[in-house]
């Protein structure tokens, strides 16, 4: 494999850009691996990468029923940010956004991280209140880039938003982190899936899991589409799949449901929009921001009920069209590209998973709703830590399947448990 | 376009309906011990293929449905009011 240098760039332009190499080896199947990781998005990607460079576990292996990046990891609207309030919350997902940071170096991968800032507007003085409190709580637990917005410095930052007098929502202002962005989601999975490779990780692609072998509180093997496996560890991260899994393993019912998320894209245009901006009134959501290409792209609510299907419904592309019109007239003529869904995983309070279960070498990695993106490099490094070490890290302590059992809701939206509301 | 044919109104576009829920559950008395509680309200089958799920038809009669579909396919097999005694009344022809 090519290392990624600005020689190594030159040198190829110079030469017709035929000396390139393989990112990733296809190789065969081994009979038995230390560490099995089952879905090859994101964090299965991302969590093979750190236990084989942090702990050392080379005989590792993602298993991947399609093509890697097929699921959510190539079909979210990429944004990264760290601006969640709850305790818990805050210091895991600032840690990712620290990652995140450092991360196109990491990897040696340029997965086109642009901090260009996520702005989320308010619309009366209870939501700039309930932002300022939880943005006050940010700046004095280690995230220094979270402002409130008065009305006069937004208009002049973005200034083609709907601020007239007879705007359906007006505008009063907005919650802003300046560290907050996009990357380029593609561009993550290569980077991951080529340096787990690069330390031993066999990336086993069409290679689904169809049934899992169990010795009492153990997991022995895993039936795939590739033939049988065997682990000494098994973690699990498939996102809107887990259900699916959780049953193959015979282990019963999940605080979780798998609902469809769409998204869009426009045409390509001129620079229109630096940054990511998200509206949110009442049962109207949207959010957008614009994409390297030019594409605007955005999205709003999910579909409302459960579905493992790939595919959306009508209902919400009519839905985020007119959110999109309330809040961005200038949208109206802009033509529609491309549209699509994905199934995540909607916990009951909109937190995820990341702990043991009750098999004794299962990890679980779930529980995403719409956010999980941006969890990418945390979340791969903190179930690298949980697997490799066999004990939750205090991070990640209050984010087990147990929670609710104890009285703890990590419910970011006051939604109470009802996954569909958890956005 | 997903159409749910409302036993009282006849079929409309699902767009008119407000989905509930798992329609499988049921909840404990409420002396019930707290862990039949916790599994009533955060554990869900989440099945793959045919459901039994709650609807109801907000934009017209306002009734609460029990609906089975497939939640990969979005088919819908039967439609029938969740209250046992307006199924009741309904077969009956009252
Ligand atoms: C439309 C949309 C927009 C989103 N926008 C954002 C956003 O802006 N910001 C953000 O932070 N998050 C966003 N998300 C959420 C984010 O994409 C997910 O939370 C995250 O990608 C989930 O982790 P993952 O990448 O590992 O999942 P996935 O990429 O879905 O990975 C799971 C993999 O498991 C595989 N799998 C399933 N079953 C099996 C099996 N039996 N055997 C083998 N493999 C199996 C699947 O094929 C899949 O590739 C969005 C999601 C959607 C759908
Ligand atoms: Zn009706």
């Amino acid at each position: 494999m090519t290392r990624f240098s600005a020689w190594n760039v030159f040198w190829q332009g110079m030469s017709g850009q035929r000396g390139w190499s393989r990112q990733w080896r296809d190789p065969e199947s081994k009979p038995h691996y230390d560490a099995v990781i089952v879905g090859g998005g994101l964090h299965g990607l991302a969590t093979a990468y750190y236990l084989a460079k942090t702990y050392g576990l080379r005989n590792a292996a993602v298993l991947e029923k399609g093509w890697i990046g097929g699921g959510n990891a190539g079909r979210n609207t990429t944004i990264v940010r760290s601006n969640y309030a709850r305790p818990g919350n805050r210091q895991f997902y600032e840690h990712s956004l620290k990652l995140w940071e450092e991360l196109s170096h990491e990897l040696n991968y340029n997965v086109m991280f642009s901090q260009r800032s996520h702005i989320a507007l308010l619309h009366s003085p209870g939501a700039i209140d309930a932002a300022a409190r939880n943005y006050n709580t940010l700046r004095r637990t280690g995230t220094p880039d979270a402002e409130i917005w008065g009305l006069e410095q937004l208009k002049q930052v973005v200034p083609h938003l709907n601020y007239a007098a007879g705007a359906r929502f007006p505008v009063m202002g907005a919650a802003v982190q300046k560290r907050a962005g996009t990357a380029r989601h593609d561009a993550v999975v290569w980077g991951y899936a080529r340096a787990a490779d690069q330390l031993g990780v066999d990336i086993l692609q069409n290679c689904a899991v169809t049934g899992v072998e169990r010795d009492g509180g153990r997991i022995t093997a895993l039936e795939t589409t590739r033939g049988r496996i065997t682990a000494g560890k098994v973690g699990f991260a498939v996102a809107g799949n887990t259900s699916r899994l959780w049953s193959m393993a015979g282990l019963g019912r999940l605080p979780i449901e798998s609902h469809k998320l769409q998204a869009f894209v426009s045409e390509p245009l001129k620079p229109l929009l630096d940054q990511v901006m998200v509206f949110g009134m009442g049962g109207a959501h949207f959010y957008i921001s614009q994409s390297d290409k030019g594409g605007m792209v955005f999205g709003g609510d999910l579909d409302w009920y459960t579905s493992y299907a790939q595919r959306g419904n009508l209902p919400i592309v009519q839905d985020v069209a007119e959110a999109a019109m309330s809040v961005m007239p200038c949208l109206g003529r802009v033509k529609l590209l491309r549209h699509w869904a994905g199934v995540v995983d909607m916990s009951m309070d909109g937190s995820h998973f990341i702990c043991r279960t009750p098999l004794d070498n299962l990890y679980l990695n779930t529980g995403w709703n719409y956010g999980g993106f941006k969890a990418t490099p945390a979340a791969g490094w903190w179930f690298a830590d949980l697997i490799a070490n066999g004990r939750p890290a205090p991070i990640i302590a209050d984010f087990d399947l147990k929670r609710f059992e104890r009285g703890l809701q990590i419910d970011e939206r006051g939604a109470g448990p009802d996954p569909k509301l958890h956005g | 376009m997903t159409r749910i044919s409302c036993p009282f109104c006849g079929p409309r576009d699902h767009a008119e309906f407000s989905y509930g829920g798992d329609g499988s559950i049921t909840y404990p008395a409420l002396e019930a011990p707290m862990q039949d509680w916790h599994d009533a309200v955060f554990l869900r089958e989440n099945i793959c293929g045919w459901q039994v799920e709650t609807w109801q038809h907000l934009h017209g009669c306002r009734m609460w449905l029990k609906v089975e579909r497939d939640t990969m396919t979005h088919e819908i097999r039967s439609v029938a009011p969740a209250h046992p005694g307006l199924a009741a009344a309904l077969e009956s022809g009252l």
